[in-house]
């Protein structure tokens, strides 16, 4: 069926961008009717290229130019409240001087979708990748889709909508990808047509919204001791019915553009000892790295987390059914956990699992700092001893770090 | 939708949106209280001092528009009235909630 669409997509555009490019061209495509933009590095060429098509016509959007971050979330929150389709991008310290108003557009069930240029957070300074800055928005409340690439990235923006809006879930959907890495290199792509985009994503209908003339509406009272409890519980749910709308947006997704996407991509997983877990950019090279092993005769898998939030764990622990070991890799860090957060949950998953396999972390990437398919490699070298010895030995290691 | 008594987490409309005008009425902010004012008619002189300064327009009038009493639906226990109720008068003392009823 996927090959039937490829063939039928006469009209798909084959293009160079950059991750940011790729992202802003899905958001012209969608034509949301307010975007709330603040520079930071790495994301400033997403909003600044969106800029370019608000002031050229291409689009209808009204641009809010913002102060800060904290205002650009709130201006969202106001705008997506008041029936508008609501947008906006950020990295690391942007997205931290949010925090407050991330929480309130999930406590407010606002649609609205947001990008992140994944970024560290300082200090000391650095304006480079690593996941730090989304992973501490894991609990906001948010659907969190990492991207692999431009392709990617530019898929979920489109596919963020559809899930963010859907009546089963209603909820603020965020897309990552990785800063520079991502962000700034140009890629290879494939865009669809401007009219198969508009009629995917439809229209913005909300069942309720302040300018509803008809039904007037009281947004954000106090809910205190009363009933916030209820009211977040009833966001559980609607992230437990998450998953499955993720698959069917993508299943209709791949009819027009011929890719399709699960909450995981497990690469060759089947009958892998040791599989290494990824989230953005790496899993290619991670995957990339499982063909080179493979060669070597190392039976080796990898998984890409494509959907952080909902959290996968049935996917994963479906895909390690054969392996003996399982390498997370974390870029970033679960201070006084030891490790990181992806690591951890894997490691739960497994337990309710009644998966009693060695687990090992691996940071890597903190700061920008490379990973090639050389670490991914001694990486899998590694877990090639814990895999036969069947002993985590040190549970803490980094990749690339000097040591 | 509408949160009643017996209503849970399925039945409260998301967001915590109200899709109602008029909606304090039925907000009981009495649960809140941990004093109570205790009106005494007796000793009520009618000045109207609690009635004006009640951040929470908690006291009951009667059809003459006299003072009748306090509404403890409504009726938060800041003791505002009290404190405003002539010391001569003393019509109305703040008791523990648990001592009031």
């Amino acid at each position: 069926m996927a090959g039937v669409a490829v063939e039928d997509k006469k009209t798909a555009l084959r293009v160079a961008l950059t991750g940011n490019d790729a992202a802003a061209e899905a958001f012209r495509q969608v034509n949301p009717d307010v975007a709330a933009v603040f520079p930071i590095t790495p994301q400033t060429e997403l909003m600044h290229k969106f800029s370019e098509f608000v002031a050229n016509g291409k689009v209808s959007t009204t641009l809010v130019n913002v102060e800060s971050e904290h205002s650009a979330m709130s201006a969202v929150v106001g705008s997506q409240a008041a029936g508008a389709r609501s947008f906006t991008a950020t990295s690391a310290a942007g997205f931290a001087l949010m925090w407050e108003v991330v929480y309130i557009a999930s406590g407010l069930r606002l649609p609205c979708v947001m990008v992140v240029v994944n970024r560290a957070l300082n200090a000391p300074l650095n304006i480079h990748c690593d996941h730090t800055d989304t992973m501490g928005g894991r609990d906001a409340g948010w659907i969190q889709l990492f991207s692999e690439n431009a392709q990617e990235a530019y898929d979920n923006v489109i596919q963020a909508f559809r899930i963010a809006e859907h009546s089963d879930v209603i909820l603020p959907t965020m897309v990552t990808l990785d800063g520079f890495i991502l962000s700034h290199t140009q890629e290879t792509l494939e865009l669809i047509e401007d009219e198969a985009v508009k009629n995917f994503v439809g229209e913005y209908k909300p069942e309720h919204y302040l300018l509803n003339a008809k039904e007037p509406m009281t947004l954000g009272c106090i809910d205190l001791q009363d009933w916030l409890f209820e009211h977040k519980r009833a966001n559980i749910e609607a992230t437990a019915k998450s998953p499955q709308v993720i698959r069917d947006v993508a299943k209709e997704f791949e009819g027009i553009s011929g890719r399709s996407y699960g909450l995981i991509e497990a690469y060759k997983t089947e009958d892998a000892e040791v599989v290494a877990v990824a989230l953005g950019s790496t899993a290619g090279t991670l995957k990339e790295t499982v063909d080179v092993a493979r060669e070597k005769g190392q039976k080796v898998g990898a998984i890409k987390i494509r959907s952080y939030r909902p959290f996968p764990a049935e996917e994963i622990i479906a895909a390690l059914s054969k392996a003996k070991a399982v390498a997370v890799m974390d870029r970033s860090i679960a201070y006084g956990l030891g490790g990181g957060p992806v690591f951890h949950e894997i490691r739960s998953a497994a337990y309710e699992a009644g998966m009693n396999i060695p687990m090992v972390s691996f940071v890597y990437g903190i700061g920008g700092r490379d990973i090639a398919i050389d670490h991914c490699a001694g990486m899998f070298d590694q877990m090639q001893e814990v895999a036969s010895s069947g002993k985590v030995g040190v549970r803490d290691r980094y990749l690339n770090l000097r040591d | 939708m509408k949160i009643k008594q017996g209503s849970t987490w399925r039945d409260v409309p998301i967001g915590g949106a109200v899709l109602e005008t008029g909606t304090s009425m039925e907000y009981k902010t009495g649960t809140w209280r941990s004093q109570r004012p205790v009106w005494d008619a007796e000793k009520c002189i009618q000045c109207s001092a609690c009635w004006m300064q009640c951040p929470d327009m908690a006291i009951k009038l009667d059809e003459e528009g006299k003072i009748a009493g306090i509404d403890y639906d409504y009726c938060k226990g800041c003791g505002l009235c009290a404190k405003v109720c002539p010391p001569k008068a003393g019509a109305i003392v703040m008791k523990l909630e648990s001592e009031g009823k």
